[in-house]
């Protein structure tokens, strides 16, 4: 669940690959999330192989899951979120299941994380994990401080959730993510309530919740808090680790005086994993097979871990990612947090419709 | 437009011609959204059933489903899409108008020399690309942006004003980029006006703002109501200007049929709010138009 900042500078390159190179060159079309992958690896992936990579960005699975839903999609290789969105794709088979075979460099995966996604690709035939993080809560330490004191522990969901506390953080700004589900989940967390239960009255109760702190809520959006943290123009943000991190990152180096922290909230939070697929109709399943192998070898991964800021499924390497991001706990949370983490129960297409319903009605005031 | 039968075969031909193009690319594509909107999502590849099932060997049977035109009359939100739509297009139509006629006008009253160079520059920003036009706007009205940084810096206002993701960003976003449509036919009727009707009615005593008033405007009501047309219509299925400028509390069919058909992979809902959004638009033209044949009858 990687969003925004900038796709153009995957696209000019691709484009000029495009016409640079001989049309009868074997040719892999790969889909991923903007920002996902380090500058080198395609690249490097070209001059070992001989293959052509035609690399395409998007910044929402939606946008992933209808172009796969319509079909002929055209690409070799994609990356969705394994829930709800990979678990839905399997079960409305837009997979093929992957040559083990020709997956050698798979003992490198972590098992704990191979388990953690049997229970909606059993036998691992379709799914193979490529970064995973968490959605937790971003601010800005000096006045999120300032305004809620030093006593008040910051990683709670009610800095989003509470109406006394977000009227307080009001003036200073708090943004939720346009998704229904992350904020659906995270108000039932939030509430101690079963974060599984989809029913009409759990999803009623949690559009109450974001119903009662809607009046101090800046905006509903999904990536523009990256920015706004950095800049010190949004105190609290309802975000994606790595995407909050980056806005620290961006915050440190612009030398503003603002300091941005990733929290992940006591009462749990969502943990997401971003898998690698092979779409049924794919042209070239094969060099698809060999990019797949390719990004599992750990001297490749690691690198793309330093330049994303998400941690890897691959265990073998682990060591060679950069100390300062292993050692990061927004990154590789401790394994008590890693307790806390909840994973996401695929609703059913009823429930779906329903929640995002009533995330439009809650969103727009209605 | 019935073809007579008594016209030549090649004038036929040439009628033939629009209508066989809007069956190709407007009928057609229509009847499609029309079929998916009469059936029932599933999730498969494509995600909606087909209207005809095998049901044994051989048997088929026509499943026909009403239910996503029902939840749309019934559940509140569509309709307040609908209104939240009607409103954006109304309200920018009214204002690229009044915006759009006195520019028209001045370009269609100066020095003959002058109006290639105006025209152009009213034309020139549709050589940049229609989203980065957008963009730029985002620059411009954000906390940070351009206009609040000149604002502030001129000592006008102290905080920055909130102007994006608001529904004013929306207005202006859409009136920016629909207003040539309104300037460039009211253009080409304001040209074509017969200048000696001024006169004359100037040598019979009428005042500038009556001779505009009984004559300039009437004749031009052709050019406002293609302007109109050219604005409102886009404006009521608009995604991108509202999606970019406007917050989430901008309530508008477009936003609403991205998330039935994204998030929702709702395909039928989806396309049963693309077959509303058709009819709400071609219904008062057609009503219009027979309104506008009687009053024709009516007279002769």
């Amino acid at each position: 669940m990687k969003k925004v900042s900038s796709g153009f500078k995957y696209l000019f390159p691709s484009l000029l690959l495009t016409t640079a190179t001989l049309s009868n060159a074997e040719e892999l079309h790969v889909y991923n999330w903007s920002d996902y992958i380090a500058e080198d690896t395609v690249a490097q992936f070209e001059q070992e192989t001989g293959i052509k990579v035609i690399y395409d960005v998007y910044d929402s699975n939606e946008v992933l899951e209808a172009k796969l839903l319509a079909g002929r999609s055209g690409y070799d290789l994609a990356f969705p979120t394994a829930r709800p969105f990979a678990d839905r794709h399997i079960t409305a088979g837009l997979y093929q299941p992957l040559n083990k075979d020709k997956l050698s460099n798979l003992d490198n995966i972590d098992p704990v994380i191979l388990q953690s996604l049997a229970d909606i690709d059993a036998g691992n035939q379709h799914l193979v994990p490529y970064m995973w993080g968490t959605t937790g809560i971003g601010y800005n330490v000096k006045k999120v401080r300032e305004i809620l004191g030093d006593e008040m522990p910051l990683d709670t969901w009610r800095l989003v959730f509470d109406p006394k506390i977000v009227a307080k953080l009001e003036g200073c700004g708090v943004s939720l993510m346009d998704d229904a589900t992350e904020v659906f989940i995270a108000a039932s967390a939030y509430r101690g309530q079963d974060t599984a239960d989809f029913s009409k009255a759990a999803i009623e109760a949690a559009a109450n919740t974001v119903q009662a702190v809607r009046p101090y809520i800046r905006y509903f959006h999904s990536s523009q808090y990256i920015n706004d943290l950095a800049n010190g123009d949004l105190c609290v943000a309802h975000g994606y680790s790595g995407d909050v991190l980056q806005a620290r990152d961006r915050a440190s180096e612009a030398g503003n005086g603002v300091e941005v922290a990733y929290a992940v909230p006591s009462e749990g939070a969502v943990v997401w994993t971003d898998v690698m697929v092979i779409p049924k109709d794919a042209p070239n399943p094969d060099a698809a097979h060999r990019f797949i192998n390719y990004l599992m070898q750990p001297e490749v991964i690691a690198p793309i871990t330093n330049y994303v800021a998400y941690a890897n499924a691959n265990a073998a390497a682990t060591d060679l990612v950069d100390e300062e991001i292993r050692m990061d706990p927004g990154i590789y949370p401790p394994a008590q947090t890693r307790e806390k983490l909840i994973v996401i129960k695929t609703p059913a297409e009823r429930q779906l419709r329903d929640m995002n319903r009533s995330w439009t009605r809650v969103k727009t005031g209605q | 437009m019935k073809l007579k039968p008594g016209l030549p075969p090649a004038r036929n031909l040439i009628i033939a011609v629009p209508w066989f193009w809007l069956a190709l690319f407007f009928l057609l594509p229509f009847l499609f959204v029309l079929k998916i909107s009469l059936s029932e999502p599933t999730l498969a590849q494509p995600p909606y059933m087909d209207l005809i099932r095998e049901i044994e060997d051989g048997f088929v049977t026509l499943v026909i489903n009403f239910s996503n035109y029902q939840l749309l009359l019934e559940d509140s939100l569509y309709l307040s899409a609908l209104w939240g739509s009607l409103k954006v297009a109304g309200i920018s139509t009214l204002f690229c108008l009044l915006i759009g006629y006195p520019m028209a006008y001045a370009i269609a009253r100066s020095p003959v020399h002058w109006r290639l160079p105006l025209l152009m520059l009213i034309i020139l920003p549709f050589w940049t690309s229609f989203l980065i036009r957008i963009y730029a706007w985002i620059g411009i009205l954000k906390t940070n942006g351009l206009l609040n940084n000149l604002l502030m810096g001129m000592g006008l206002i102290d905080s920055p004003l909130e102007i994006m993701h608001t529904p004013i960003a929306v207005y202006i976003g859409v009136v920016y980029n629909y207003l040539p449509f309104v300037v460039l036919p009211l253009y080409a009727t304001l040209i074509r006006l017969d200048l000696t009707l001024l006169e004359a009615a100037a040598d019979l005593g009428c005042r500038p703002w009556k001779q505009f008033l009984l004559i300039t405007l009437p004749l031009s009501m052709p050019g406002v109501l293609a302007g109109s047309m050219l604005v409102f219509i886009p404006v009521m299925g608009e995604f991108v200007i509202p999606d970019l400028l406007g917050g989430p509390n901008t309530l508008m069919l477009g936003k609403l049929m991205w998330t039935e058909f994204f998030s929702n992979k709702d395909w039928p809902l989806a396309s049963s709010l693309a077959a509303l959004l058709l009819v709400a638009l071609i219904l008062p033209f057609v009503l219009l138009r027979h309104f506008e044949r009687r009053a024709e009858e009516a007279s002769t």
